[in-house]
């Protein structure tokens, strides 16, 4: 593919936000997890869960602050290189944002500094009402995020007017079914996004045989938690797979690696797409089970990608494996949920250092499946940015160059790799360090003069 | 509905650059500053507030995105370098106050990120409105200046101007928020800064004048909006007067109703037009349908909460920064 200002737009966005989705995917799955520890800390009175809520809550601001800085980029790039599209569908997708933006500031920023500094200043239930309010918010915000983003995959509830989308049918839009199937798949897997990290730091601790008490709590909670929702996190996957199928046939031929239509269809487990040949090379496949997935019938119908004109078709490569990757790392997270649930509830999880290793080396899983899985839906949209109505390649700001487009995305690269690196690197330093009392290495504040009596606290004093 | 959405864009544009000016303001003057000391208080009398701050330009981007996506289209795509290098300013801003002090060795990395993110912010941000007043080429609504339309000497000149603007605006912030060594600090600054805010005003007129915008065409057509830099220079008046006197919120006030007055100068002069002058208002707006559901959910029910919400926290954080106050 040539470098043109389109290409680069695409890389640009796909890169910042999947920079970005890294963060709120973590965050959404932690504040959960905080609000059950400050739930478990106000009932039970036992001081362990409150030594893992002040430890969980310094990493979620980390990664909470990284992504609300990345996400500021997010709302205004949809002018700078999409500006046709965000001029032909603003009026619904604006509104969209403009709530997220609303209810993200009025929940989450708000009761966030409450969070941060209101500890000694509320009564221990409006500190929990508060860790439920942030938990809210950014539940809201993916909510929205969601309606969005279903909306250019399946667009509902507008009529077309002068080539602007015009909304006639608000319901519609918000209770599309497209959007309460992949809602809560994208909740589901922020949830296990923090079950898993979560319980790979228990797993960390229980190696090295440091935090017993907090270790154990991370650890069962943890692996509990991931080994209910998993199974229903296929559940909901599927459900998203059968909206495709229906929906949106290019991008499920080329989830399946189908390229002409069979009766009944086969799965291709594994396989080398070849574009060009319209076929796959090394191809391993199961008879009649493409049907079965398909429809739960043994010998339906399938289409082909081929059956697409060539300009309609989605590339074929980055959602067929994709697909296979983020189903695999779903199923690798079943299998450890499963096993390390099963060895808690016996308490014997100490017998299998092996499984101990996987837990805590299986972190990165739910985020690979989650940047996989929205490769699959984005990718597989193509080559229409609102599904069937506007191309991508209509929708980009005309006159945009490639200079500019070099320049805007060597700057994120840049600075994004800078961030990432010293963010995992600080995270990681908070993790390795543990819910102790010194809990990091503080550097030395010289402004903290000890005029007064010195406080732990984070206060600010009103008198002047 | 036009006018409340008219006006909620308004408001959080001018309540962004009046709250987050005075975080970009500090910003600018940490870089001027090598005093950890110094550096350290400036940064705790801003960590509770700035992110809050820093949302409402989310909410203005996505409200011009919701009410005015043509206009939000245009700008930005014809901005396509200075909105990149703003975004890219503050995340860098945004970060140091996360891994500042998380940092060992690498912590002038981010000193540097803070005051250079703040300062390219400003910068740029006044670049971008010094290229409204100017007018960007345009043709039949759509921009076609090319990757540097926007850029000119004026609005160069108004870049520098902003910067030194919030930079008088965070000194006024640290004159009410700190005591001793910073503030005495700030305190000395101001009469620079103030000086600087004048020069800049003086050469800004005199140029529009020689250029003949215009914009400027629109007061002698408008005379009710002298109403508006007539106040300004009252404010400035008090301004001098608040920092001869060595008084605490005087300067941040009147900084703060100095940029209001120029602000609402703008946005009187720009009226009807959300791009002077070729896209207007009217054109610019979108169907009903869209205007209506953001007013019942997001204008009714949220906007008078974040409000609400931003007023308690700036009471509850109200007087002077105490030593124990640090972020963390």
């Amino acid at each position: 593919m040539s470098l043109t200002a389109l290409f680069l737009s695409r890389l640009q966005f796909a890169f910042t936000v999947s920079f970005h989705i890294i963060f709120p995917s973590f965050t959404i799955g932690l504040a959960m997890w905080l609000v059950v520890l400050e739930a478990c800390s106000v009932l039970t009175g036992r001081p362990v869960y409150r030594r893992l809520f002040d430890f969980w809550l310094k990493i979620f601001g980390v990664a909470f602050g990284l992504g609300v800085v990345s996400g500021v980029v997010m709302a205004f790039e949809f002018g700078t290189n999409w500006s046709r599209l965000s001029a032909a569908t603003g009026p619904i997708q604006g509104p969209l944002l403009t709530y997220e933006s609303f209810t993200a500031f009025a929940l989450e920023a708000s009761f966030f500094g409450v969070l941060v500094f209101g500890r000694k200043r509320v009564p221990p239930l409006a500190y929990l009402g508060a860790t439920f309010m942030v938990a809210l918010g950014t539940t809201f915000s993916a909510f929205w995020i969601m309606v969005n983003n279903s909306w250019m995959q399946v667009p509902v509830g507008f009529r077309l007017v002068d080539g602007a989308f015009v909304p006639r049918d608000w319901a519609a839009i918000i209770f599309s079914p497209v959007v309460w199937v992949r809602f809560p798949h994208m909740l589901l897997a922020s949830y296990l996004t923090g079950a898993f990290c979560v319980a790979a730091t228990g797993a960390w601790y229980r190696l090295r045989r440091r935090y017993a008490a907090e270790g154990a709590v991370m650890l069962r909670m943890g692996l509990f938690l991931a080994a209910i929702l998993m199974p229903a996190q296929l559940l909901f996957g599927h459900l998203t797979g059968d909206y495709v199928h229906d929906l949106q046939p290019a991008k499920f031929a080329a989830i399946e690696g189908r390229w002409h239509d069979e009766q009944p269809a086969a799965e291709v487990l594994l396989a080398l797409p070849d574009e060009a040949g319209e076929t796959n090379h090394l191809s391993l496949s199961v008879p009649i089970l493409g049907s079965l997935i398909a429809t739960m019938h043994w010998d339906s119908k399938e289409v082909g990608l081929a059956d697409f004109p060539k300009q309609d078709r989605p590339p074929i490569t980055i959602p067929f494996f994709s697909f296979r990757i983020m189903v695999g790392c779903g199923l690798l997270m079943l299998l450890l949920a499963w096993w390390g649930s099963w060895l808690a509830i016996r308490d014997r999880l100490d017998t299998c250092r092996a499984l101990l290793w996987g837990i805590f080396l299986s972190f990165p899983l739910p985020f690979v499946a989650i940047l996989t899985g929205w490769f699959v839906a984005e990718v597989g949209r193509q080559p229409w940015t609102v599904y069937g109505l506007l191309r991508t390649a209509d929708a980009v700001t005309p006159g945009l160059t490639v200079p500019q487009t070099l320049a805007s995305l060597g700057l994120f690269g840049t600075i994004y790799v800078a961030i990432f690196c010293f963010g995992v690197l600080f995270i990681y330093r908070l993790l390795r360090d543990g819910p102790g009392p010194q809990a990091w290495p503080c550097m030395p504040d010289p402004a903290v003069r000890s005029t007064a009596p010195a406080t732990h606290r984070s206060n600010w004093s009103a008198e002047s | 509905m036009i006018l409340f959405w008219v006006a909620t864009l308004a408001l959080s544009i001018l309540l962004y650059v009046l709250l987050d000016g005075f975080d970009l303001g500090v910003g600018i003057l940490f870089g001027f500053t090598r005093d950890e000391e110094r550096r350290a208080s400036m940064l705790a009398s801003i960590s509770p507030v700035w992110d809050g701050n820093q949302t409402w330009l989310i909410v203005a981007g996505t409200v011009l995105f919701g009410a005015f996506p043509r206009v939000y289209a245009l700008l930005l795509s014809a901005f396509y370098l200075p909105v990149m290098a703003m975004l890219a300013a503050l995340i860098l801003r945004g970060v140091a106050f996360e891994f500042r002090h998380k940092a060992g060795l690498s912590r002038p990395l981010w000193d540097i990120g803070f005051a250079a993110g703040s300062l390219v912010a400003s910068f740029v941000q006044g670049t971008m409105v010094g290229a409204l007043a100017r007018g960007l080429p345009m043709e039949n609504g759509a921009y076609v200046g090319g990757p540097f339309g926007w850029c000119s000497g004026f609005a160069l000149l108004c870049g520098l101007g902003l910067c030194v603007g919030y930079a008088l605006l965070g000194a006024g912030w640290l004159i009410a928020k700190t005591e001793g060594d910073l503030r005495r600090y700030a305190d000395g600054l101001s009469p620079w800064l103030a000086g600087g805010v004048l020069l800049f005003l003086a050469l800004a007129f005199g140029q529009a004048l020689a250029e003949d915008f215009r914009i400027m065409q629109r007061w002698l057509e408008r005379p009710y909006l002298f109403v508006f830099p007539t106040i300004g220079l009252i404010a400035m008046l008090y301004l001098v007067g608040g920092i001869r006197r060595h008084r605490d919120t005087t300067p941040l006030r009147m900084t703060a109703l100095i940029f209001a007055m120029a602000f609402g100068t703008l946005a009187v002069s720009f009226w009807p037009y959300m791009v002077p002058f070729d896209v207007m208002i009217d054109e610019a707006v979108s169907p009903r349908e869209s205007l209506t559901f953001m007013f019942w959910g997001a204008g009714v029910c949220v906007l008078p909460l974040v409000l609400l919400y931003n007023l308690i926290a700036y009471r509850v954080f109200a007087g002077k920064l105490t030593h124990d106050a640090h972020y963390h």
